[in-house]
């Protein structure tokens, strides 16, 4: 006796749309064969307000557009209006759950205008910060991914652990979040007493937690017939969509700033990053959880390598009145997400003229998500969203 | 399918049997970390309310509000912080000049009313007023250089022996990196008697628009070069940057800025080519620094200004009180050839009293401004003073100035700790290595080292020339011997104040000591002379403590065609000079254009 099926799969392909001859699909909504539903402003995996137009056939999606919007701040424009250590507590605010590259950003842009030279000391706790800062991201991150097909555990233990990492930020910076430590000229204090010991302790935890995630995720058969296959991204449109980081990578193309183009202390240390070419959501979790790995090895090799003394901060004109000479440059660097960058224009003045922030989200929650996003169930948008790290508040700046 | 996934993740379950790892009372099991920038504290003793906090946070959180009593070096503000606004960035910490301003570990506040959320550090009790820990400027950690630009100057020995100006002056770049270490708090401006734009010029500097800066200048004192090398620089001692390091070199950029301007382009420059005369004219006694003041500002005015001065050069106590290697006197006729240039006219040689009587110029002139200043030496009055080659500070100096011969002896003893007394010490120093090709001469004051009132650089560069300096003795006596005198007796002094703060010095007769010399100075203090003011006059005239004529704010005497001002009535400085000059040309030209 064949069993009633509860859901029929139709396999009548007529009730997709047809494209048009630049590729976009022909969507006649008064024909009932197409719905549009809208996901976001606010949704889990995402931090800060995004919304999907999604246009969906049964629960497949055939279009998607990225409605940004909801929290434009005008940071960028705000920065034109104040001086340039002003803005140094303003940039952090672009990316909220990684605010430490934008303060590098902003604080290499203005020392490269300026030719100010960096304390050796500073170039270390420097990057000792922005591996903090890219594992604190990625202890949330890499479990979040299993969160979005609605596996929250392995993000209680991410976040717990983050919190342990946000402890030792808040030792060394004096702020949980918002750690406002690497300011123009260096950074604003030494590692206290026994930072390094209890530093040792919590990665210990984070090398028995990477243990768990393995067979929590990866070891997971849901996970692994969810995530493979979805959202591939073929590897000529790296170029073509902008896509950096951890996606590019597993896409097989290398792009990880700190091995392409050195900045602070990554020439002195030793590390690979891991590539792979399945570029779907599976390889790019499995590159992000590399990541993670490696970025607790950087932290062991940093503390081991910096000294234990030396100056934090050059010598700078007067903040009060600090005129940057008249130049532009972009100063990038890597952060969980792919190149972080900002664009700096000086006009002569105390103000900067322009400040631009490119941060990876912008080409990959817009024009690459919307097209990653066509054919997909509605149930694995988040997956696919969380697996490109956007982050809006860096789309709107 | 694999059947090994669909176990593995399953492991997760081991947790079961573990501790949560949560803490069950945060609030009170967990406190910020040492440098957690929590909320703020304030040090309102130490606090000067400079508001560089309240002019660096970019959320504009911070409102520097009235609290304390002005006074100088202290603006009686203090900054209140609104956590509606505060982002916690902590520069307000960083930047702060006293360091009185930090932040505690202390982060949760509860309270009903969202005014409390508005507080002025330090002046509301907090609870976290009393702890240590928290956000603190880090070690060796400035947002501005607290070290001042040296300015060079010659060695001690091309000093001796010669009355060449010792401080070069500052460099472009030199003046420029001094100049940026200013955060315009304005401190200075209100403590400085004449008010002078100083942060507004030192902006100039910044901006390389040394024009600009001249205007400012200008605006309050029109004797910037003289300022520029001798003022007494009070602007300087409550700088805000010298509570961390040093103070602004205020002096030297205001030297640099008149240096760099050529005096042939000062009337293009400060926009006086056109001015419009008035008919009214006005006398002014003495061309020193009030005197001077006076006239340029009436002169700006249109007013016809005519000075009377004792001697043969114009400058008072400037040239004739001042040595050369401190006050060169080609600066002293730039800013003076300026002043006459606005049409000024002076006469000299003219004695008023003697060859004209101040009567007389009253009626003459609409108004007369008096700045006689302090030329008469004071005596110590100790045995032995009243001898032909015990001498006062200020007829030396006016003689060195004149170019006149002094007799100098080999060795001599100066009695003073004040800055005329280094300005004599130094003087003759140079005048023996020129006469005897070695210098030997001792300095003495009643004040102990720290207490001395000379400028700490002039005890320091006296003693590099060779003087000796030695502090803290009263004289005692002078010994003479065939009419010469042969050295000093003094005896230790140690102390110079009573209790109530009254002057009484307090020696140790026991500890003595003879120091010989030939020559003898005194150089304790100056007083004044206004014989030239007669009987009648004097009736309806009022006088104060220490026969000072009485004036309103203005400089106005009771007789009201008469204004005086300067060292006769406020002093001695030139500063408070300029801006008495200065207030005296606001109130002739408020007696005589009342209508304005």
């Amino acid at each position: 006796m064949e069993k009633s099926k509860l859901f029929t799969l139709n396999e009548d392909r007529s009730l997709y749309p047809e494209h048009d001859e630049n590729g976009k699909p022909i969507v006649d909504l008064s024909s009932h064969k197409f719905l549009k539903i809208w996901q976001g402003p606010q949704h889990p995996g995402v931090t800060g307000n995004m919304s999907l137009e999604l246009t969906v056939s049964g629960d497949e999606i055939v279009e998607s557009k990225t409605h940004v919007g909801y929290l434009h701040r005008g940071f960028e424009k705000l920065m034109e209006r104040r001086k340039y250590i002003q803005c140094f507590p303003t940039c952090i605010r672009m990316c909220v759950a990684e605010p430490d590259p934008n303060e590098y950003v902003l604080s290499n842009a203005i020392e490269e205008l300026s030719g100010i030279e960096v304390p050796e000391m500073a170039k270390w706790l420097r990057t000792l910060v922005l591996e903090m800062a890219r594992l604190q991201v990625l202890l949330r991150g890499v479990p979040g991914q299993a969160g979005t097909f609605a596996l929250g555990l392995g993000y209680q233990w991410g976040n717990y652990l983050r919190d342990l990492i946000l402890d030792s930020f808040e030792e060394l910076t004096g702020g949980r979040v918002y750690h406002m430590y690497i300011l123009p000229g260096g950074v604003r204090g030494l590692l206290p007493d026994g930072f390094k010991k209890r530093m040792e302790d919590k990665l210990k935890l984070i090398d028995e937690f990477m243990i768990k995630i393995d067979k929590l995720i990866f070891q997971n058969v849901v996970f692994e017939s969810r995530a493979r296959g979805l959202g591939y991204i073929p590897k000529e449109w790296v170029d073509v969509y902008g896509v950096y980081g951890p996606a590019a990578r597993a896409a097989g193309v290398m792009r990880d700033v700190r091995k392409t183009n050195p900045y602070l202390k990554y020439s002195e240390l030793d590390f690979e990053p891991y590539t792979t070419t399945d570029s779907d959501v599976f390889a790019r979790t499995e590159v992000r959880y590399n990541d993670l790995k490696m970025t607790v090895d950087l932290i062991r090799q940093i503390m081991a390598k910096m000294p234990e003394k030396g100056d934090i901060k050059a010598e700078t004109p007067n903040v009060m009145h600090w005129k940057i000479p008249k130049g532009e440059t972009y100063s990038k660097c890597e952060s969980s997400r792919g190149e972080y960058g900002m664009y700096m224009v000086s006009d002569g003045s105390d103000k900067p003229r322009r400040v631009n922030l490119k941060g990876p989200s912008y080409t990959h929650a817009n024009a690459l998500l919307d097209r990653l996003l066509i054919n997909a169930n509605i149930a694995d948008t988040a997956a696919i969203m969380v697996s490109l790290a956007t982050c809006p508040p860096e789309i709107e700046r | 399918m694999d059947i090994k996934k669909l176990l593995t993740p399953l492991t997760a379950w081991g947790n079961i049997t573990k501790d949560p790892v949560t803490i069950k009372d945060p609030l009170n099991e967990r406190p910020g970390a040492d440098r957690y920038r929590g909320f703020h504290r304030n040090d309102v003793e130490v606090c000067i309310g400079c508001g560089t906090c309240e002019e660096i946070c970019e959320n504009e959180a911070i409102d520097m509000v009235a609290i304390a009593e002005t006074k100088d070096g202290d603006s009686g503000l203090r900054p209140m912080i609104d956590y509606g606004r505060c982002c916690w960035c902590a520069l307000c910490v960083d930047v702060c000049t006293t360091n009185s301003l930090s932040m505690s570990n202390e982060y949760t506040w509860v309270t009903t009313d969202p005014e409390d959320f508005r507080f002025v550090p330090g002046v509301d009790k907090k609870d976290w007023d009393k702890g240590d820990k928290g956000w603190k400027k880090p070690e060796n950690y400035e947002f501005y250089s607290i070290k001042r630009v040296h300015m060079e100057e010659l060695s001690p020995e091309e000093r001796n022996g010669s009355f060449i100006e010792m401080m070069k002056g500052y460099s472009k770049e030199q003046a420029e990196k001094e100049a940026d270490r200013c955060v315009e708090c304005g401190i200075c401006t209100a403590t400085c008697p004449a008010h002078m734009g100083i942060p507004e010029y030192i902006k100039a500097i910044r901006n390389d628009d040394l024009e600009e800066g001249l205007r400012i200048l200008y605006d309050t004192n029109p004797l910037p070069e003289i300022c520029g090398r001798i003022c007494t620089h009070k602007c300087e001692s409550v700088c805000s940057m010298g509570h961390k390091g040093d103070p602004i070199s205020i002096r030297w950029l205001k030297r640099y800025i008149a240096d760099q301007n050529p005096s042939e382009k000062y009337k293009k420059i400060l926009e006086v080519e056109n001015l419009q005369p008035k008919d009214k004219k006005v006398a002014i006694i003495g061309s020193g620094p009030s005197g001077l003041s006076a006239a340029h500002y009436l002169a700006l005015m249109g007013y016809q200004v005519k000075i009377f001065e004792k001697l043969e050069k114009a400058g008072g106590m400037m040239r004739y009180g001042i040595p050369e290697y401190r006050l060169p006197y080609d600066q002293i006729d730039k800013d003076i050839n300026y002043i006459l240039s606005l049409g000024v006219e002076i006469e000299y040689n003219v004695n008023i009293g003697t060859d004209i009587s101040l009567e007389q110029l009253g009626k003459d002139y609409d108004a007369v401004f008096s700045g006689t200043g302090l030329q008469l030496g004071r005596s110590t009055g100790i045995e032995g003073s009243d001898n032909e080659h015990v001498y006062y500070s200020t007829d030396l100096l006016r003689k060195i100035a004149q170019g006149e011969e002094i007799e100098v002896a080999e060795s001599i003893v100066v009695i003073g700790g004040g800055n005329v007394a280094m300005d004599i010490t130094r003087s003759l120093a140079r005048l023996q290595k020129e006469k005897y090709g070695k210098i030997q001469i001792i300095t003495t004051s009643l004040e102990k080292e720290e207490n001395m009132p000379a400028d700490r650089e002039e005890v320091v560069e006296a003693r590099e020339e060779g003087c000796v300096i030695n502090p803290g003795w009263a004289p005692k006596s002078i010994e003479i011997k065939d009419g010469i005198p042969t050295g000093l007796h003094v005896v230790k002094c140690n102390s110079l104040f009573d209790g109530e703060g009254r002057f009484n010095p307090q020696c140790d007769l026991d500890v003595k000591e003879f120091w010989p010399g030939t020559m003898i100075v005194q150089s304790i203090g100056q007083g004044m002379d206004i014989s030239y003011i007669t009987e009648e006059m004097r009736e309806k005239l009022e006088f104060g403590p220490r026969g000072r004529v009485q004036t309103d704010e203005y400089f106005q005497t009771s007789l009201k065609w008469l204004f005086m001002g300067g060292d006769i009535i406020q002093g001695p400085d030139v500063i408070h000079g300029i801006a008495n000059g200065h207030m005296a040309a606001v109130g002739i030209d408020r007696m005589l254009n009342p209508e304005k």
